[in-house]
């Protein structure tokens, strides 16, 4: 009996601010479209987010901050996710995130940044079509 | 307060045109809809008469401004006399920079100062923590020790400003810091006027900002609340907030039903500790959100304030008339600003300070509308400011009280948000209180629930909203230039406390920490420690640690 | 070296990257994921296995957590799987019980992951029993395996540890009553978590009565236990209990259940190859689609045609039927 292959995706908050009814709603969205949503809660460490993902064996780290220090964290997130060798993650960006740097985080690794005004759907077809790539 | 001869032949007019003048119409023009409700779901009928308003008593459900049941304002002349307090939450970057800002409101005509901390600071972290990294002055301003504090108010005389500061956690560390800088400014501590937000349960259900578990937590705020009784006369212990909660995804009527609930357990705490509920409850003041929807908003406000006096006359049988008010301060909501088409939010923060003033608010935020962006920028806040001034001037609402007062409508929404209030405090009630709720996780899963159904309804077209499901743009514009905080100011934060901690006299902080962590294990009233430790130049970080290992730490429960 | 001896080597050798992948590989490809397990299958053995389990709410998360960081403490590794349903809708699942653990998670001699029911009790017995398998293999010395005490997934975890803790909360009320039927013969020990709540003295006497009523005079009686694990107060003592209970495993009886538990395992892979091999070749010759025909048709019925199938197919086998 061969089972499913289920998206498996690691839903983060780093730094400390704790606005986490996006995280939160967005889940729960992802849980709906059958994937199977690892939480880690408020005021993660980069390096606790890319133990997660390494020992979840992670499809996907979506990191939701809404407190400015984006610039600071998910360079450093992406950088030891690459350290461990997870170079075929997919991480995505969420929250309040001026567009000016959009470009800066691409370019270390953020394949997208989502904004508050996101439909949920989006950003899942998103998730289906970059991680059916792999 | 219609007679039943009247009501009759209302009654029949009524009928009259459901039957002949009402199809005809529906026929042609049909509705948009095919049933109307507000954000918590309360039905919106096609028309309100004076059928639905036939068991208002006037005298005592309306009343007069100034008197029970205060359903109609606080004060006997509302805005006619005195507008309310334009208060603009502010702070970022280091204490210097936040000091210019607020320099510059109170030159623009705001009256109030209202400080946002940034995270190190709101979790009792100072600002050379490992986890404050990225994160220093970026949401508010960082304040790690008295030394920032005495930066922050350089060449503000405190006699002549109150200070609202959004902080809750270490609510007692800063406002030992405010008392300090008074008594460095030789300001009497009974003229010391303002507002500590200190409301730990709302942090349990929805905010989260917590660096204790809830029961020492909620001994910090009463401890506030008996210091304040004791020695600050003038100033508001706790701000009992439902904006947090409405934010995190409640609805109105849980905004409303889970604030009232958490100010009767504050009231309930200070009772047990020993004070009379006419010595504190003066004193205590609230904190709602004005979201979108206008009529509902103008409704919890009376309703809120109606319902509040009524716990407080018959629950817990306060004599003195000030223990029955409900001072409100109200900001916009933050979480209705849309990312795109970003000027669009001037019209709507606009609507909801109108529902704010309309339903008779003592002290207002409004939001600038470059806030889904990033921190508001000077022009942003400016506009913001203008906002309520033309309101205030300009529009004509402040000329009358509670000019919505005998409407249809308003009253029936009013009555209707009301009673469902009550059923959920009821339900908290049988849930054994709040600290069992937020145990049990009733909170953190009703608004959870709340904030997914939103945003499946946004999703799904059922409530429209503009430039976001419906009339949308491919190119946005944005009129402004955002507001970036440099990551100098953390830097020079951080340079700045360790000089402080080169400097200071280590033998002194020492000996008062132990003394705070015996205090804190003898359950003393730990204000008055707190206050010698700030003067010592303890950081709040090492205050913080103190406590931590008396109380322990707050762990996150989680509820989706 | 082919991706499956990679992930074997990596595994012995502790590499967290490769336990992980390897987990992923029982979850989503068994039949591949079994040559990895039977490469490992010779390194395993070593670890202690203790389940925990019990109602939502009783704070399994909680007590794990302070459990981990005594025997991090003492010195030991230890390997976590926690265990959550997936919902039967949409076959989305909500793992959140490494939240009360992601203090641990950079501790590398912590290994935790989260494994989705995935709607399927036969294949989440074997899928969670491999993955302690190879946390074992990788030489963790403690593995503790949470489950959600309700339906199936109690019944497998007393196949898969040595030591399973039932843990309950006081005022969880109906909840306890209706688990209690289910739960009360799998546990080792009981718990009664946040005892600083009131009824909690009640909530003791109360499985204390149920277990005298239920135990059959063996040697172990289950001890009942209070603790706060908010608080970190009685997993010293409850960590005490589980080494007792080891300690008695090894004295009476251990070998026995161990026999036992091997037979349960081989007869279920017995069944599991002969069926797969069976189907499959019926499939594959057409005759599946023959038979399913013949009984449509009412010309045989699906018991007579096992029957026919299995004596030409077993030959050699007494089979009573």
């Amino acid at each position: 009996m061969s089972r499913k292959r289920k998206i498996r995706i690691v839903v983060a908050k780093p730094g400390l601010d704790s606005h986490d009814r996006g995280a939160k709603v967005i889940a729960r969205a992802f849980r709906d479209a059958g994937m199977e949503v690892i939480y880690t809660g408020l005021w993660q460490t980069p390096e606790q987010i890319a133990e997660t993902a390494l020992q979840e064996d992670a499809d996907v780290v979506a990191l939701s901050i809404l407190s400015g220090a984006h610039m600071t964290l998910f360079p450093k997130i992406t950088e030891l996710l690459k350290k461990k060798g997870l170079n075929e993650i997919l991480v995505l960006g969420g929250g309040v995130i001026p567009e000016e740097d959009i470009p800066a985080l691409k370019k270390v690794g953020i394949a997208e940044v989502f904004g508050p005004d996101t439909h949920t759907g989006k950003i899942i077809e998103f998730i289906k079509e970059n991680t059916r790539k792999k | 307060m219609f007679d039943q001869k009247r009501l009759g032949e209302i009654q029949k007019k009524e009928k009259h045109w459901k039957e002949e003048t009402l199809p005809g119409w529906i026929q042609n023009h049909p509705e948009r809809r095919s049933d109307f409700h507000t954000s918590s779901n309360i039905h919106i009928k096609r028309l309100y008469t004076p059928e639905d308003i036939k068991t208002v008593d006037y005298v005592n459900d309306l009343g007069f401004p100034g008197e029970y049941p205060f359903t109609r304002g606080l004060h006997a002349t509302m805005y006619r006399g005195r507008l309310w307090t334009m208060r603009q939450f502010s702070g970022y970057g280091t204490a210097q920079q936040t000091n210019k800002r607020f320099k510059y409101l109170l030159k623009e005509g705001e009256t109030g100062l209202s400080i946002a901390f940034d995270y190190p600071t709101i979790l009792g972290l100072d600002s050379d923590h490992p986890m404050s990294l990225g994160e220093v002055g970026k949401c508010g301003v960082a304040v790690s020790s008295l030394q920032d504090m005495e930066v922050l108010f350089n060449g503000i005389p405190l006699d002549k400003v109150t200070t609202s500061m959004t902080i809750n956690g270490p609510a007692t560390m800063l406002l030992a810091m405010y008392v300090a800088i008074g008594d460095m400014q030789r300001v009497p501590r009974k003229k010391l006027g303002g507002t500590t937000q200190n409301d730990m349960l709302k942090e349990f259900h929805a905010q989260k900002l917590c660096i204790f578990p809830p029961e020492p937590s909620v001994k910090l705020v009463t401890d506030i609340v008996e210091y304040c009784t004791k020695h600050l006369p003038r100033w508001n212990p706790i701000s009992i907030s439902g904006y947090h909660i409405r934010e995190a995804g409640s609805n109105a009527v849980q905004e409303l039903a889970f604030t009232l609930a958490d100010g009767i357990a504050y009231v309930e705490s200070a009772i047990e500790r020993g004070l009379k509920v006419d010595e504190f409850a003066p004193r205590l003041s609230f904190f709602f959100a004005a979201h979108n929807n206008f009529l509902e908003e103008i409704a919890k406000f009376r309703a809120a304030r109606r319902l509040w006096a009524e716990i407080m006359k018959e629950r817990f049988k306060a004599k003195n008339p000030r223990s029955l008010w409900m001072r409100m301060h109200i900001q916009t909501s933050g979480c209705t600003l849309t990312a795109t088409q970003p000027i669009n939010n001037v019209i709507r923060v606009a609507f909801q300070s109108l529902a704010a003033v309309l339903g008779g608010t003592q002290s207002l935020h409004t939001n600038s509308f470059d806030e889904a962006l990033a921190l508001p920028s000077e022009d942003a806040v400016r506009v913001a400011l203008r906002t309520q001034q033309i309101i205030a001037h300009e529009s004509g609402v402040t000329d009358t009280i509670d000019p919505f007062a005998g409407s249809y409508c308003i009253e029936t929404l009013t009555d209707e948000m009301e009673e469902r209030a009550i059923k959920y405090i009821d339900k908290i009630d049988s849930l054994g209180g709040v600290i069992s709720g937020i145990e049990k996780g009733f909170f953190q899963k009703e608004i959870a629930d709340s904030a997914y159904k939103y945003q499946k309804n946004v999703e799904n077209k059922e409530r429209t909203l503009v430039g976001i499901n419906e009339y949308t743009v491919k190119k946005d514009w944005v009129p402004i230039k955002l507001l970036r905080i440099k990551h100098q100011a953390e830097k020079e934060q951080i340079d700045a406390l360790q000089k402080l901690k080169k400097k200071r006299n280590d033998k002194k902080v020492k000996q008062v920490l132990s003394r705070l962590h015996k205090a804190a294990e003898h359950d003393e009233n730990l204000m008055p420690t707190i206050v010698q430790a700030v003067k010592s130049y303890a950081t709040l970080g090492e205050i913080c640690d103190v406590l931590r290992n008396v109380f322990g730490e707050y762990k996150e429960q989680i509820t989706i | 070296m082919n991706h499956n001896g990679q992930l074997v080597e990596g595994v012995l050798k502790g590499d967290r990257r490769s336990i992980a992948r390897t987990i992923t590989l029982i979850e989503n490809n068994p039949s591949e994921a079994r040559k990895v397990i039977s490469k490992l299958y010779s390194h395993t053995g070593k670890a202690q296995i203790i389940g925990i389990t019990g109602p939502t709410g009783s704070g399994k998360s909680t007590l794990i957590e302070r459990l981990v960081k005594e025997l991090r403490r003492k010195g030991k590794s230890v390997g976590i799987i926690a265990v959550d349903p997936s919902s039967p809708f949409t076959g989305g699942a909500f793992l959140g019980d490494r939240i009360r653990m992601q203090k641990h998670s950079i501790d590398g001699k912590v290994f935790i992951r989260s494994m989705a029911t995935r709607n399927s009790s036969g294949g989440l017995a074997r899928a969670t029993r491999d993955a302690v398998r190879v946390l074992d293999a990788s030489g963790k010395e403690v593995a503790i395996v949470e489950t959600v005490g309700a339906g199936q997934s109690e019944v497998d975890i007393r196949k898969i540890a040595h030591t399973v803790v039932v843990v309950l909360a006081p005022g969880l009320g109906d909840d306890i009553q209706a688990i209690k039927a289910g739960i009360m013969e799998i546990g080792d020990i009981f718990v009664v978590n946040k005892a600083d709540r009131e009824n909690a003295d009640a909530s003791v006497i109360d499985i204390e009565t149920t277990i005298n009523m239920s135990w059959e005079k063996k040697k172990w009686r289950p001890p009942v236990i209070k603790t706060t694990a908010a608080k970190g107060e009685g997993t010293t003592e409850l960590l005490n209990h589980i080494s007792l209970h080891m300690k008695y495993l090894e004295n009476e009886g251990f070998d026995k259940q161990r026999r036992q538990d091997v037979e349960t395992e081989l007869a279920e892979a017995i069944k599991q190859k002969t069926t797969d091999s069976i189907i499959g070749e019926l499939k594959r010759t057409g005759e599946l689609e023959e038979l399913i025909g013949k009984i449509l048709a009412k010309k045989t019925d699906p018991y007579s045609a096992a029957d026919t199938l299995l004596k030409e197919r077993l030959k050699g086998f007494k089979t009573r039927t």
